[in-house]
């Protein structure tokens, strides 16, 4: 195929799911606008269920937002379906009638950005980590499966977008939206390698992606060590208020202290298993069970929590 | 009454196709395994009864689908009337389906192998292990996981390539003479499979991967395998043998490159020194 004659398409990463059902416009049934909720001047959040994406919460699960500045809106993460991303849309709409000029991930996770094609035609700038393009592209294929497997239906129309703006860690970019700057920041690889996080100057808002998840397990696709260094630079921002990628922003700092202890937990009781010499398999099974109780999800994440810090430490020293 | 009555005429049609498609989806008799089967094990038949040999220990949901850990357990020790000699390792779905060949002896003490391998798409994951007598008995566990294969090797590939090819050998505190002994072979490895393609380039990482290794105890062979990207980055395995003197754990290893590794320990009866 000639990708000159596909402008919407050729930035779009082909193979995604329900290909065969383009043209089967979403234009039928009016979409109703995410519930959002303001938490500052001119910024709004859906908080996403806090379950496994499926069928039935269309793949709500992620925290989504907006902020709104003199001249245009950025949106930040677009949700886990094209439909979600619509639903987003429908909400910025619903808030102010200034064009959305950027479209930011915080990283690659199917939740945060598959809503990312609802918003093509609105020509924003898509902006990711350094390495958002790459880890999309290398997972394009078994996330487009994924993604038919958990929404079936729902997964309609869902494609993945490539950056056009790239940040790059240690070279913040300032993101001005008219009267209203936003600072992103690209970390070191943490819970993935290319979470970015977003500062609101003007409110001393964060959006913090996936570095901060609140009641639900955090879940761990980067590096353990490179997180909990990632987790004191945030803390050191000291910022007003953060939105966590899951769970509630009422209170950060607690959000926070409980993540960390999860992982301090992670990669204490992991290397104690590698030196006892158990192996991956046993680690799994007994790896900070103590934090099964304080936390949503645990049983679906943890173990894999697991294995990611086992292989992650046992080369050290 | 009508209605419904037309209903039931055409739905079956439809369904039939719906309805049976998801209970085959774990049913173990696939077709892929059926051209698997006559590729690697031509005129062969299975015993029946395999729960008295060999077991696969996987998880139901795999954790990541790059690093999957896996047990393949010999019931019985390693007999010098009766053993196994063989262990192969098959992912249906993986895009080189034959995973690994391992070749035991009966200074293996135990057939015993735990590993990590990668898993592209949902699939059974089967281990076949060949008796010296030259029976065949499998072991089998559907896995779900998806991605294990294309996806990119390691967060950071300049220090995977810098400590390419450092091994380790551990064992278990006391090692005991004429007894199996749990030994543990870590190779510092990216195993890439030239799979993981970049879109935006449409070119693939040139696939470099740990192809045998050979462990040797005193000079005799204890357990060697014919491997590839199906096993995790840094391979990983733990495997048993006997050692009846002092001696010395020697594992050779050979990757896609042809660039080969050497690690070994001493081994001193009632103690060991780890490396």
């Amino acid at each position: 195929m000639n990708s000159r004659w596909l402008p919407v398409g050729a930035r779009l990463l082909r193979g995604a799911p329900a290909a065969c059902l383009i043209g089967l416009a979403l234009a039928a049934e009016p979409l109703s606008p995410l519930a959002v909720i303001r938490i500052a001047e001119g910024a709004y959040v859906f908080y996403g269920a806090q379950e496994d994406a499926s069928a039935t919460n269309d793949g709500a699960i992620a925290n989504l937002g907006f902020v709104i500045g003199e001249r245009c809106v950025a949106v930040i993460d677009t949700g886990g379906s094209r439909v979600e991303g619509a639903r987003l849309l429908a909400a910025v709409r619903a808030a102010t009638d200034r064009p959305v000029c950027a479209v930011i991930n915080t990283h690659m996770h199917p939740d945060h950005v598959y809503g990312d094609s609802a918003f093509v035609a609105q020509d924003p700038q898509f902006i990711g980590h350094v390495h958002l393009a790459p880890a999309l592209a290398a997972r394009s294929a078994s996330y487009a499966r994924a993604l038919q497997r958990t929404l079936g239906e729902q997964a309609r129309e869902s494609q993945l977008v490539m950056p056009t703006r790239n940040v790059t860690p240690g070279q913040p970019y300032a993101l001005d939206l008219g009267g209203r700057t936003l600072t992103l920041r690209a970390w070191r690889t943490a819970h993935t390698d290319n979470d970015l996080t977003v500062f609101d100057e003007r409110t001393g808002t964060l959006w913090a992606g996936d570095l901060l998840f609140a009641e639900r397990i955090p879940s761990l696709d980067g590096s353990l060590i490179g997180w909990l260094a990632v987790m004191d630079e945030i803390e050191g921002m000291n910022p007003k208020q953060v939105i966590p990628g899951h769970g509630p922003s009422d209170n950060w700092r607690l959000a926070l202290a409980s993540q960390r202890r999860y992982l301090r937990a992670l990669a204490d009781d992991t290397r104690a298993a590698i030196r006892a010499h158990r192996s991956m398999i046993q680690a799994v099974e007994q790896v900070a069970a103590s934090e099964r109780d304080r936390w949503l999800l645990f049983d679906a994440y943890h173990r894999r929590n697991v294995a990611a810090a086992y292989a992650e430490l046992e080369w050290e020293d | 009454m009508i209605k419904r009555y037309r209903t039931w005429l055409t739905l079956p049609l439809l369904s039939a196709v719906c309805a049976i498609a998801p209970a085959r989806a774990q049913d173990a008799e696939t077709d892929i395994w059926h051209k698997l089967r006559d590729v690697h094990f031509a005129g062969r038949s299975f015993e029946p009864s395999s729960d008295a040999v060999v077991s696969l220990e996987a998880p139901n949901r795999a954790e990541d689908a790059a690093v999957v850990p896996i047990l393949i357990h010999a019931v019985r020790p390693q007999d010098p009337d009766r053993w196994v000699r063989k262990i192969y390792l098959i992912i249906d779905k993986n895009p080189s389906p034959l995973g690994a060949v391992f070749t035991l002896t009966p200074d293996s003490g135990r057939a015993d192998i735990e590993t990590r391998i990668r898993i592209e798409d949902y699939s059974w994951v089967r281990a076949i292990a060949e008796t010296d007598d030259g029976k065949l008995y499998m072991a089998m566990k559907y896995v779900k996981a998806s991605g294990g294969c294309s996806a990119p090797a390691g967060k950071d590939m300049e220090a995977a390539m810098a400590r390419l090819g450092r091994m380790k050998f551990r064992t278990d505190g006391q090692v005991q003479l004429n007894q199996p002994n749990l030994a543990e072979l870590m190779i510092s490895h990216p195993n890439v499979s030239g799979l993981a393609m970049d879109q935006l380039t449409r070119l693939y990482a040139p696939p470099r991967f740990v192809r045998a290794i050979q462990v040797s105890f005193a000079g005799k062979p204890i357990l060697s395998a014919d491997v590839d990207f199906t096993i995790s980055e840094n391979p990983n395995f733990r495997f048993y043998f006997v050692p009846r003197t002092d001696g010395e754990l020697k594992a050779e290893v050979v990757d896609s490159s042809n660039a080969t590794f050497q690690t070994s320990v001493a081994i001193r009866g009632g103690s060991a020194a780890g490396s």
